[in-house]
């Protein structure tokens, strides 16, 4: 393996970082600004991409930039698993951004430059979670992507917002100040070392069964941003953000740092096979179950489509936390294949949810009879999208669940089966009525003919790509699963 | 010892006190730039004198060529040096702030007013450098004296507070001069290094113990160490701006200093921390009530420059405790964090007077908007108050990396000021985005179409203020070597 010294993963986090002081400075000129953000998202991508050969050949690549803490620096490493989140979350920004563009024009939206700018920092934090070199240096990128969301939610600066970034900022930054850095100081004190070390770096320190799971807890309670119950009630009311913030940071980056962060605790620092011994993976995947199968109820009651889209990521994130617990190898392909799964087929929802609320003003399902006959693209769109959640061939989400479930089974785990099966079944009942109602339900009288029509371009677009996405990832998934047999090998 | 360094270090802000009064009646623009180049010579003395003691050792300069033990001896220590300069640096940057205020604030008095400010921080330079443990009673009564006249200068209730702090204070004096009087009857000498070679054939008697609590109780008055706090709120939140800006960041750290002064240099770690069972362990738990209190009371301000107030008591609470956790990582958090939060109050201090002086007052009611109408100051305000909470990298979140690592390491007994430290953060977020919340939501109207007038501080108010910020932040980023170039030379010898 070898590891080269290079500053590409430095200007991969940075570019966005760079990005945001020109669009500040861009701020009187919308065009322009609005080309930095596509420019920035493009180069992103690319200078993502750019590491993507090297790293599926086994190699890497790796820059400190400062020395903080003895045997501690701020280092990114580009490997297999970080490789894999990046590239994710790259290129869903570059979808996000020319959906940012369509959804805040149409709706006239304020203050679009903090919009921004502040979406760019929180697009760098993301990448920077993912190219992190141990856990401090995650700790610093999680975060700062706390703290630059924070605008995001509250970018309506009304009471509902304030009370919804209020229990945000104490949910993420309470249980990451209280949890997880006490627990990333007693592995430092253990360890004396923070690194992501393939198989664990608290194995041969004769660390007391009783300290790991401790450590277990303080660091899946630390990294709420994953939403497991009963840490997720910042999310459902995160949604009160515009919708490409739903879509992106609460469908893909900030979640999935939360579930990144967890694997990375589990894979990298507390190591499967000590968790094994002892038997706290499986008491891990119980756990998440509660969450699985309780979020998928609860999305079942809400109206609003938003926060129906919500409770079921809070429901999905736990499945990746399952299939990690379940520490078998398909249990762990499964896992961490869901977050690239998942995320094309979320991030499709909401976008079509915002193109909803674009076109028709319209947040509720039970204000959506026979709108799909209007809408034909997007909610064409959320079915295909749905289908990727529920874990339908022939759609992405389908190899996840499926690698899930055989991980079930490898593990000897019936229980587990069900779980997932139970949760298919809620995930369909909770979608599916939205799709039949929107093509077949008879339209409400009297609003037929108010010329609702598909939102703009800019919307349409991106809801499209995302969608044919989640179909393309059933037939090609192979650059996904190699990087994620690399991560996953000990 | 040759070089006269570290005497002019102390010397130029004393006597420039004294031009700056006289040139001052005559000529009102010679005030700042007497105190100003006057720090600025200090700072970059200070600088000098750090990097000889850095390379050569420690600098025992003899006043006069008087040797001691009869003589006044400096003895500069790298952990002295780097309070050298950290108190000129501090002080450089508040001056620029001050001069600004006061012009508002006293016109017409300010050369008498920057006559007192610069002795206060040649008395401050003095302690970090003095050797003689009754030279430090000296110095400790100048710089409290001209703090009293400094702070009843302010409006209102400040006379009220100055006075209350000159009765605690004189009581604080009173106990360390009591304590100077035991040591010097016990052991005949007042010079530290004399003291601490004559003692330790007497760490049995109880003589020994009372002048040791004296002492210690004596700056614990003076850095408010609670529940010896009662005069600082008043007396730093009713002062003028021009006051506390000075006062706030540096008092209660020079304390802490003589703290660890008394305890390396006069006594020993082992008779302080280990000779007397279970004081150890007592004053961690009195340091982790004290930060829990102190947070809690903050919580119940509705004024900035009072909630401050109240963070500088949490954060006296980090440090002592920092220091008798009594081991070496704990000890490096508690001096990384001296500066640290030297810089974080000057920082948010500067953001306050800035504050005051567009908004006439520094209540949090009063803060609705101020995102828009004082953008840049509340960005610098803004990483100030992650400072405070932790948020890495700014320089906060390491010395409570260490001091938190150090109560882990220092066993189970210590956990109590482990949670503390935790807790105290988590308020610290509650209480910064409380006012965030303030100044980012209510006021500017719905939706900030309606333009708020952009009112910047003033340049003399905002230059130091965006520089305290950016410190900040390049600390955090060179924590590492920071720490070990010149953190780890600092620990105290005897350790």
């Amino acid at each position: 393996m070898n590891i080269i010294t290079s500053l590409l993963p430095v200007a991969a986090v940075g570019i966005s970082l760079i990005g945001a002081i020109f669009i500040i400075l861009t701020n009187r000129r919308p065009n322009l600004r609005e080309s930095v953000t596509l420019l920035i998202a493009v180069g992103k991508f690319l200078l993502v991409l750019s590491m993507l050969p090297t790293v599926l050949a086994g190699g890497g690549f790796v820059f400190t930039l400062a020395e903080l803490i003895p045997g501690v620096p701020l280092q990114l490493r580009v490997d297999a698993m970080g490789m894999f989140f990046a590239l994710v979350a790259s290129f869903l920004w570059i979808c996000t951004s020319i959906y940012s563009i369509g959804y805040m024009r149409a709706l006239q939206e304020h203050d679009q430059t903090r919009y921004y700018a502040s979406f760019a920092v929180a697009i760098s934090a993301t990448i920077g979670v993912a190219f992190s070199a141990n856990l401090l240096t995650l700790y610093l990128f999680y975060e700062m992507l706390s703290l630059s969301t924070y605008p995001l939610v509250t970018h309506e600066r009304n009471a509902e917002a304030r009370v919804s970034g209020r229990k945000y900022l104490t949910y993420i930054l309470g249980t990451s100040i209280g949890f997880a850095l006490p627990a990333m100081l007693i592995v430092y004190a253990i360890a004396g070392t923070l690194d992501f070390t393939s198989g664990g770096i608290l194995s041969n320190t004769g660390v007391s069964p009783g300290t790991v799971a401790l450590l277990l807890v303080l660091f899946v309670a630390g990294f709420a941003k994953a939403g497991i119950m009963p840490f997720h009630g910042w999310l459902p009311a995160a949604m009160v953000a515009p919708t490409p913030v739903s879509s992106f940071l609460h469908g893909v980056a900030v979640v999935k740092v939360g579930v990144f962060s967890i694997l990375r605790v589990i894979f990298d620092i507390l190591g499967p096979d000590l968790l094994r011994s002892l038997d706290l993976g499986m008491a891990l995947t119980y756990f998440v179950s509660i969450t699985i199968l309780a979020a998928s109820l609860i999305a079942l009651t809400q109206d609003n489509l938003k926060r129906r889209l919500a409770y079921s990521t809070i429901g999905q994130l736990s499945y990746m936390i399952l299939g990690a617990g379940m520490l078998t190898a398909a249990g762990m392909t499964g896992g961490v294949l869901h977050i690239a799964m998942h995320a094309f087929g979320k991030i499709t929802l909401f976008f079509c949810a915002g193109a909803i609320y674009v076109a028709s003003h319209k947040k509720y399902i039970s204000e959506m009879d026979g709108l799909g006959r209007q809408m034909p693209i997007t909610f064409g769109a959320f079915a295909l999208g749905a289908m990727s959640i529920i874990g339908l061939p022939p759609l992405g989400g389908f190899i996840s669940k499926w690698y899930l479930a055989v991980g079930a089974l490898q593990a000897d785990q019936m229980p587990l089966l069900l779980v997932l099966l139970t949760s298919s079944l809620l995930n369909a009942a909770y979608f599916l009525p939205i799709v039949y109602r929107a093509f077949f339900a008879p339209s409400p009288a009297g609003t037929a003919e108010t010329g609702i029509r598909e939102a703009p371009l800019f919307c349409l677009l991106p809801l499209s790509v995302t969608a044919i996405c989640s179909l393309a990832l059933f037939f090609y998934p192979n650059v996904f699963l190699r990087l994620v047999e690399m991560a996953i090998a000990p | 010892m040759t070089s006269n360094l570290p005497l002019y270090v102390i010397a130029a802000p004393l006597l420039t006190a004294f031009v700056v009064n006289l040139a001052g009646r005559f000529w009102r623009g010679s005030v700042a730039i007497l105190s100003l180049g006057a720090l600025v010579f200090s700072t970059i003395s200070a600088g000098l004198v750090l990097q000889q003691v850095l390379t050569h050792g420690t600098i025992h300069y003899t006043v006069g060529g008087w040797q001691a033990p009869w003589g006044i001896e400096l003895v500069i220590d790298p952990l002295a040096a780097l309070m050298l300069l950290l108190i000129s640096v501090v002080a450089l940057l508040a001056t620029f702030s001050a001069l600004a205020s006061a012009r508002q604030e006293l016109p017409g008095r300010e050369h008498l007013f920057f006559t007192l400010y610069l002795i206060l921080i040649s008395g401050l330079l003095g302690l970090a450098v003095t050797g003689d443990a009754f030279n430090l009673y000296v110095l400790l009564e100048i710089t409290s004296i001209t703090t009293y006249c400094l702070i009843a200068m302010g409006k209102g209730r400040a006379p009220l507070a100055s006075f209350n702090y000159i009765i605690m204070g004189t009581i604080g004096a009173c106990f360390y001069l009591l304590g100077v009087g035991y040591l010097y009857m016990l052991t005949g000498s007042l010079n530290m290094a004399d003291i601490h070679g004559i003692l330790p054939g007497m760490y049995g008697s109880i003589s020994v113990a009372t002048a040791f609590a004296f002492l210690l109780v004596g700056v614990w008055i003076k850095m408010a160490f609670l529940p010896l706090h009662g005069w600082l709120p008043n007396a730093y939140s009713l002062a003028p701006s021009s006051t506390s800006v000075l006062i706030a960041p540096l008092m209660t750290k020079v304390s802490v200093f003589l703290m660890i002064r008394i305890i390396f240099s006069i006594f020993s770690p082992d008779y302080a921390f280990f000779q007397h069972v279970g004081v150890q362990h007592l004053i961690v738990w009195a340091a982790a009530l004290g930060i829990l209190i102190a947070s809690g009371l903050a919580l119940a301000q509705t004024d900035l420059k009072r909630m401050l107030s109240y963070i500088i008591v949490a954060e006296v609470g980090y440090m002592v405790g920092g220091v008798w956790l009594a081991n070496t990582t704990a000890m490096t958090g508690a001096i990384l964090h001296i500066v640290n939060d030297a810089l974080m109050t000057l920082c948010l201090f500067l953001a306050a007077s800035a504050i005051v002086y567009r908004l006439g007052d520094s209540k949090l009611a009063s803060m609705k908007g101020l995102y828009r109408r004082m953008p840049l100051t509340m960005a610098a305000f803004t990483i100030g108050a992650f400072s405070m909470i932790g948020v890495p990298p700014t320089a906060g979140f390491f010395s409570k990396w260490y001091l938190i690592l150090g109560g882990i390491q220092a066993g189970p007994w210590a956990w109590v000021y482990v949670a503390a430290l935790l807790i105290s953060s988590l308020v610290n977020a509650i209480l910064f985005f409380r006012i965030i919340e303030i100044a980012y939501f209510q006021g500017g109207g719905e939706h900030g179409h309606d333009a708020v007038p952009r009112q910047e501080a003033c340049a003399w108010q905002l230059s130091p203020l965006l520089l305290s910020a950016v410190a900040l932040l390049a600390i955090g980023m060179a924590a590492g070597p920071l720490v070990e170039h010149l953190i780890i030379p600092a620990l105290p010898a005897g350790f």
